[in-house]
């Protein structure tokens, strides 16, 4: 029997206002893989990830997370979006915040208990955070709040992770860090796709790629996607990036 | 200590005590939600919005309770209603839709009774509290704090984080309105004590102070009802001894303990603050 891909996508189509976002998009991606969507600003990549957690309304297309419609998988997902509007005077704890991820899987009436708080800490742990736990989660600098959030997708023990831009703002360090831990859930059969707007290191990160620019422009293999005239396709007009990063036309 | 006797000696006196001290714990907490997502003005908004609801109730001879809550949840759909779907920005529809509600509710009491009521109304009158209306405070009460206790993640998670609790799945839409709900109970219950125009004011104000003190979630909930309580305590205290509006009275108290947290909170204060940077700034000289 063929196992149901994490993901399967079927003619999506997103439209704010009557403007074209996402135009009929169709793929699957298997479980396991650690897939990073390119493409230039305002391609549709956030507006992409949302719509397939269904948190904006599709005009078109049918989306299967593990083969089910994703109201009845939504606990095994976690996402972590591009900017977090969120109110950062909130009178919550870097500990706190993190043991939300355990919330999911408490049942309603339930608190978290004390290996909730423990799991909550080793993930915290895992992003390098530890010491910050006892912090206001607005005393932390961008990019250290944006690990926090990290830790939280992690405590959800999700088996689909979905995070946009996750490397904004965060030093080389850190973005090891975070690689390291993204490819080591997929080591476990997670699956994680992560938006990511930086060219150079996509083949570095990712063992697939989604090129996206309003439709898909290419989804393969990273050495499938990667290659300049592939590429130039999604980013047309926009040269001088491209030459800065090396990739002749 | 005569207030004490009259306590003691007084029904009246121990209904409006209990009654506005039931009114301080759960407007502190359901405060401690209403400025934490940014809803000040629609705590505002639905307790004006509860007036044709209580005036219908009074043509109708019902408990003004349910006329009540109708019309503060129809008018908290209304504002998500024309916000959603228009460009219209949410205050902006707080706007239009409260005035409204409270315009007809002005109307509709004049054409009905003598100008007495509108003013109790309006203005709280806690001294004149009947045993019924002590009932209905104490079941709401048991109601909001059973509701937050029981719903306290749904109520953490989204006034956090929105958009985490709808990706788990969290009906936030629904969770939405049933705070509104709540809110508009919590309104009913303060009428007698504040009245209409001020319950924001208890609303707001303990759970501002409360925000100024500690981190933690909980912790700002029990202070912010402990706030609300002292507060409806020594209100009621000045107007039952010099003779005046116990909403007023309540609601300048809770506007004193406020300043005072705003002075000298530990963390946030205005003075220990000014005296950190002071030291630091003299330490690098
Ligand atoms: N809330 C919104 N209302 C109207 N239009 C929107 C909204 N959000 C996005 N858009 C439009 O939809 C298109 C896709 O936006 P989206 O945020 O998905 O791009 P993106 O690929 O994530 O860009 P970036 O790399 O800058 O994050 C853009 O043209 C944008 O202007
Ligand atoms: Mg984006």
């Amino acid at each position: 029997m063929m196992k149901d891909p994490a993901i399967s996508i079927e003619d999506l189509h997103v439209s704010y206002f009557g403007n074209e976002a996402v135009t009929g998009v169709s793929l699957s991606v298997n479980t396991g893989n650690l897939v990073g969507i390119i493409g230039p600003n305002g391609a549709g990549k956030s507006t992409f990830l949302k719509a397939m957690l269904n948190l904006i309304p599709k005009d078109k297309g049918a989306v299967r997370v593990m083969g089910k419609p994703i109201a009845e998988v939504r606990k095994s997902i976690a996402y972590v979006p591009q900017r977090n509007d969120i109110d950062w005077d909130f009178p919550i704890t870097v500990l706190d915040a993190v043991l939300i991820g355990t919330y999911p899987h408490l049942k309603l009436f339930r608190r978290p208990k004390k290996k909730d708080k423990e799991w909550a800490m080793e993930c915290l742990q895992r992003v390098g955070m530890q010491e910050f736990s006892k912090r206001q989660i607005g005393e932390l600098s961008g990019g250290q709040q944006q690990r926090v959030f990290l830790a939280r997708a992690l405590a959800q023990k999700a088996d689909l992770f979905f995070l946009d831009e996750p490397f904004v703002g965060v030093d080389v360090s850190s973005e090891e860090t975070i690689v390291q831990i993204l490819k080591e859930l997929c080591r476990q059969g997670k699956t994680v796709i992560v938006v990511h707007h930086d060219l150079s290191k996509a083949n570095d990160y990712f063992n697939q790629l989604i090129l996206l620019n309003k439709e898909l422009i290419s989804y393969g293999t990273v050495e499938e996607v990667f290659k300049p005239e592939v590429i130039a396709k999604a980013y047309k007009g926009q040269f001088a990036f491209m030459n800065e990063i090396g990739v002749s036309l | 200590m005569a207030f004490i006797e009259a306590v003691m000696q007084y029904g009246f006196l121990q209904k409006a005590l209990l009654t506005s001290v039931m009114v301080g714990i759960i407007c502190g907490v359901i405060g401690c939600f209403i400025i934490l997502r940014g809803m000040a003005l629609m705590g505002d908004a639905i307790s004006h919005a509860v007036l044709p609801g209580v005036a219908i109730s009074y043509m109708l001879g019902v408990n003004f309770f349910f006329g009540a809550v109708i019309s503060g949840v129809t008018t908290a759909i209304a504002i998500g209603f024309v916000s959603q779907n228009s460009r219209i920005k949410h205050d902006t529809s707080i706007g239009i839709m409260f005035t409204a509600a409270f315009a007809s509710g002005i109307i509709i009491i004049t054409m009905l009774k003598s100008s007495t009521d509108l003013y109790h109304i309006l203005f709280g009158n806690v001294l004149a509290v009947r045993l019924s209306d002590m009932w209905i405070t104490l079941g709401i009460s048991l109601i909001v704090l059973a509701a937050v206790y029981l719903f306290y993640k749904e109520l953490l998670v989204t006034s956090f984080d929105e958009t985490m609790g709808a990706a788990y799945g969290l009906p936030v839409r629904f969770i939405h309105y049933f705070l509104m709900t709540l809110l508009t109970m919590v309104t009913v219950a303060s009428l007698q004590t504040v009245g209409i125009v001020l319950v924001v004011a208890m609303l707001i104000t303990p759970a501002a102070a409360a925000y100024l003190l500690t981190e933690r979630l909980w912790m700002m909930i029990f202070l912010a009802s402990g706030i609300g309580v002292i507060s409806s305590i020594v209100g009621l205290y000045f107007s039952f001894t010099y003779n005046l509006a116990s909403g007023a009275t309540i609601v300048i108290s809770s506007t004193a303990i406020f300043i005072l947290v705003f002075l000298f909170s530990p963390k946030h204060g205005l003075i220990w603050k000014t005296l950190k940077v002071k030291k630091k700034r003299a330490s690098l000289v």
